[in-house]
């Protein structure tokens, strides 16, 4: 690309804006697609971002686009056309003239089996809502009972104008711009995110974004997290839910920072359920996730994970155990049916005195899907008494699925102790005739064989997600019995 | 010049010497020499050895082709064979067959030199069928010692024979040259329900730097049981790049045990292929090193028919500033139903400047299969290294104690109990201990 001069940029962008006229509405209007500095700039000004925030966003996408995507994961895709996707979009207005009746019937059976309430589904799929719904209310009180303890938690794009300092401070700490192909992209081109501070002491009185799941639905493909537990504090954070939902975005490139400084305390559970493409394996969603989290003196990440949704999902919740006597914790389920494939796992890097970190893995791969679980533990050479236990189990249903495990495992210091164990089976026949004989029919018999299953990692996630993870785990297998 | 380009250069001179040769090896070593040209010396880039690095090794100006033979006298190195039992002995002096130190037989089973299988038409129908059918043919080191394979051990125990003696091959470097590469190449045919015993060793004589890339070609037919045994206690300068892969038919049973104790830089591949219903694999190593030592395994085990099993069992223990790697990989094919396999790396560090980095990777596409991988770093238990204390052991005895008891399990398994006297003393010979009795 060639070198502009700032007026020759301006010059350019301002053309530009005339040309597409994307300034004209800011409701409706989205930006050509294709990738270059001029979209990145377009993007930080549509914001309203300051110089510093723009300057890094151009140096990301300088570092992208010398970079090569990787190809090391175990998984078979279309490489998406990064110049055919529009790298801007507003959020959409519900449509007044949409109603529940034009809403795929399968996707309302779904939500009807997940015990979702009317007005959130159609707030999930868009229709306009004419009864105000209690979530707002609850919202707002909400909002007043963080602020009375002093925490943040707002849009990323809100933070960047009011809390500039900490964003600096923090942003792209642990996820570097360098540090992989789509972390890069995301540097350059995320539009929107949560933030999340939690001041010294402070224990968060509730499950952050559970009542703001709707409201927060639309941030976009390219969504960017950050979250800052200060000393001593205290945070449970979800993303996503269980509610399926049929987003046309091909690609979702999204990057999770996680700060706990000392005694501090995260715990972020993620479910997702995004489209898997069709039986056939036609479409469905590409999850390419960078999750990293920063463990100072003390502290402790816990990352919980239920994956069942998209077609491809590349993503690797970590932990860098900094500071001494820190713990990284890391509970998975990742389902896959049909033509799914999934690579996930987790990095655990032990770099202080006394780290702890648990790992623990459950893969259920059905139909033609592939399931791999790929993780690091690694032992620093200063890092005494560091001790790390892996589980990976995985569950396979008929024999065209594949089940892969890739534990790399580096340790430098004689004191450390490492575990690591896997195992691979499939439902016993004599557990589905013992529940065959007391009248449970095969399809229940394997759902409730598949809880047990995963039992360890339900049981992490906060309640009411719970309840709903272990009715989805039964959707995705739906029809996979035989 | 670049060690690559000497090779690439000296295979012209060395294809013109072997003028007699059959057209059909020719065009295998042809092919062998343009794979290596393409794909060079593997990289800390390639995956299977992100671990491992050539690069010391490459830098030095090896010989290839040594001419000059070596006459070494028998009491000098007696002590490197296994000698209080009877065994057939295939030596090799500098890659040249030494006959004077050598046992090899005709008498109903095949016990002797590569290099006049070879060339000898009587061997041809074997050759054909068997030699390089099993190595792996996109493999750039595998392909290198194809490329100039010319001798080695050829044993071939045709249907329904158990052969009574051990079959020790043994490699030896004289240092007659300052730096020298060998690629000893061996084929093993075991036919229908035999049964075969094989000690394979690689020993430099002085410290002068010497780089073996070894190729071994193991085919178990039917019922066939193979039992091989590899004991590497080599001195600081000598490196080993051992290829072994291993073809089984149905019902067969082959096992290899790696003894690893010496070598600066030892790299084993080792890889079995089940071609059939109830097949037995067994791999089982033993590592305890030192020194700047790297003993790197790399295993695969690809299931492909139904009903087999296999058994990986690697223990390691590191000390001053040695380096481990472990690489462990399971197939299993979606016809490879009631698999069962299993896989085990137990490692203790016993310096902060050792490192291990260990992979068991498990890639499985059938249901109705049981795999299961487990994998530990640890210590030597306080409470027990207590125990032994208190009942008057010193610290260090106590210590190798407890390390003879974490290997044992391996050496268990062991058929030939010369071998594992043999091992015994390694091991305390490594631990720098003398317990006074063996276990």
């Amino acid at each position: 690309m060639s070198k502009y001069t700032e007026e020759e940029l301006q010059k350019e962008l301002e053309t530009k804006e005339y040309e597409y006229g994307f300034y004209t509405d800011i409701e409706s209007d989205t930006f050509p697609s294709g990738l270059n500095e001029d979209i990145v700039r377009a993007i930080s000004k549509k914001k309203n971002e300051p110089e510093w925030m723009t300057e890094w966003r151009i140096d990301a996408f300088r570092i992208w686009s010398e970079m090569e995507e990787p190809e090391w994961a175990n998984v078979r895709y279309d490489k998406p056309d990064f110049q055919a996707i529009s790298y801007y979009s507003a959020p959409k207005k519900a449509d007044p003239n949409k109603t529940l009746d034009d809403v795929d019937p399968e996707l309302l059976e779904m939500y009807k089996k997940l015990g979702i309430s009317i007005d959130e589904q159609k707030k999930l799929q868009g229709v306009a809502i004419d009864i105000v719904v209690d979530s707002v209310s609850v919202a707002t009180t909400f909002k007043k009972t963080l602020a009375e303890k002093g925490i943040i938690f707002c849009p990323i794009s809100e933070a960047i104008q009011d809390y500039p300092e900490l964003v600096q401070k923090y942003l792209g700490t642990i996820v570097p711009k360098k540090d992989n192909f789509y972390a890069a992209l995301n540097s350059a081109v995320f539009t929107d995110g949560s933030f999340c501070y939690i001041p010294k002491g402070v224990r968060c009185p509730m499950e952050l974004s559970t009542y703001f799941r709707i409201n927060q639905a639309g941030t976009g493909q390219f969504e960017r997290t950050l979250v800052i537990a200060d000393e001593g504090s205290y945070v449970s954070y979800l993303e996503g839910c269980t509610a399926p939902s049929r987003d046309e975005n091909q690609l979702h490139a999204a990057v999770v920072e996680l700060i706990a400084l000392d005694d501090a305390e995260i715990k972020y559970s993620t479910v997702q359920n995004w489209f898997p493409g069709t039986a056939e394996g036609k479409g469905g969603v590409y999850n390419f996730v960078t999750k990293r989290g920063l463990c100072e003196t003390n502290s402790k990440i816990s990352w919980t994970q239920v994956e069942t949704g998209s077609a491809v999902t590349w993503k690797y919740p970590s932990c860098v155990l900094k500071g001494n006597n820190s713990v990284g914790e890391f509970y998975s389920i990742a389902v896959t049916n049909n033509y799914q494939q999934a690579d996930t796992g987790t990095k655990m890097i032990h770099l202080g005195k006394n780290t702890k970190s648990t790992i623990i893995s459950k893969g259920i791969s059905a139909g033609k899907s592939q399931n791999s679980y790929r993780g690091l533990v690694q032992i620093a050479a200063k890092a005494e008494n560091a001790r790390n236990f892996s589980q990976c189990d995985s569950l396979l249903m008929g024999n065209k699925c594949g089940a892969h495990t890739f534990p790399y495992i580096e340790a430098k210091n004689k004191t450390a102790q490492i575990e690591h164990e896997a195992t691979t089976s499939k439902i016993g026949e004599d557990q589905i005739f013992y529940c065959n004989q007391r009248g449970i029919d095969t399809e229940k018999a394997i759902a409730l064989i598949v809880n047990g299953f995963s039992k360890d990692v339900l049981n992490k996630l906060p309640m009411e997600f719970a309840v709903e993870a272990q009715k989805l785990l039964e959707i995705s297998l739906e029809g996979s019995v035989g | 010049m670049e060690l690559k380009d000497k090779l690439l250069s000296s295979f012209m001179v060395f294809e013109d010497r072997l003028n007699d040769e059959s057209k059909h090896l020719n065009e295998i070593r042809n092919e062998a020499i343009n794979t290596f040209q393409q794909k060079g010396f593997p990289s800390k880039k390639d995956e299977d050895w992100k671990y491992t690095s050539l690069n010391a090794l490459l830098k030095h100006d090896y010989c290839i082709s040594p001419q000059q033979e070596t006459a070494v006298e028998f009491k000098e190195i007696k002590k490197y064979f296994i000698h209080d039992i009877d065994t057939y002995k295939i030596v090799f002096i500098d890659g040249k067959y030494s006959s004077f130190l050598s046992e090899t037989t005709h008498d109903g089973i095949d016990v002797c030199l590569m290099s006049s299988a070879l060339n000898k038409p009587k061997y041809k129908i074997i050759i054909d069928s068997y030699y390089n059918k099993a190595a792996k043919s996109d493999h750039s080191l595998t392909s290198l010692n194809t490329a100039f394979a010319s001798e080695g051990a050829y044993i071939h125990i045709p249907k329904n024979k158990v052969v009574e003696k051990p079959i020790q091959i043994i490699h030896f470097s004289t240092g007659n040259e300052a730096t020298l590469m060998l690629q000893p190449r061996n084929l093993i045919v075991v036919g229908e329900n035999s049964h075969v015993q094989i000690i394979e060793r690689h020993q430099s004589l002085t410290s002068n730097v010497v780089l073996t890339n070894s190729v071994t070609e193991v085919f178990a037919n039917k019922r066939a049981i193979v039992d091989y045994y590899k004991i590497q206690n080599d001195n600081q300068q000598a490196s080993l790049i051992d290829n072994t892969y291993i073809s089984q038919k149905q019902s067969s049973h082959a096992s290899v045990h790696t003894f690893s104790f010496g070598g600066k830089l030892v790299r084993n591949n080792l890889q079995f292929f089940q071609k059939g219903e109830h097949i037995d694999s067994t791999m089982k190593g033993i590592t305890i090193i030192g020194d700047k030592q790297h003993v790197d395994h790399n295993t695969l085990v690809h299931h492909i028919e139904p009903n087999c099993e296999s058994h990986q069992d690697y223990k390691g223990i590191f000390g001053d500033r040695s380096t481990g790697v472990f690489n462990g990989k399971v197939v299993v094919e979606k016809e490879a139903q009631k698999t069962n396999a299993f896989q085990a790396n137990n490692n203790i560090l016993v310096d902060d400047k050792a490192t291990i980095n260990t992979k068991p990777q498990l890639e499985i596409f059938a249901d109705d299969v049981k795999c299961s991988h487990g994998c530990t770093i640890g210590q030597l238990d306080k409470d027990a290294l207590f125990y032994l204390r208190s009942r008057g052991i010193p610290k260090k005895e106590a210590k190798a104690l407890l390390m003879y008891a974490f290997a044992n399990n391996v050496l268990e398994s062991v058929k030939i109990n010369a071998i594992k006297t043999r091992i015994n003393k390694l091991i305390a010979q490594k631990l720098g201990v003398n317990l006074g009795f063996d276990l």
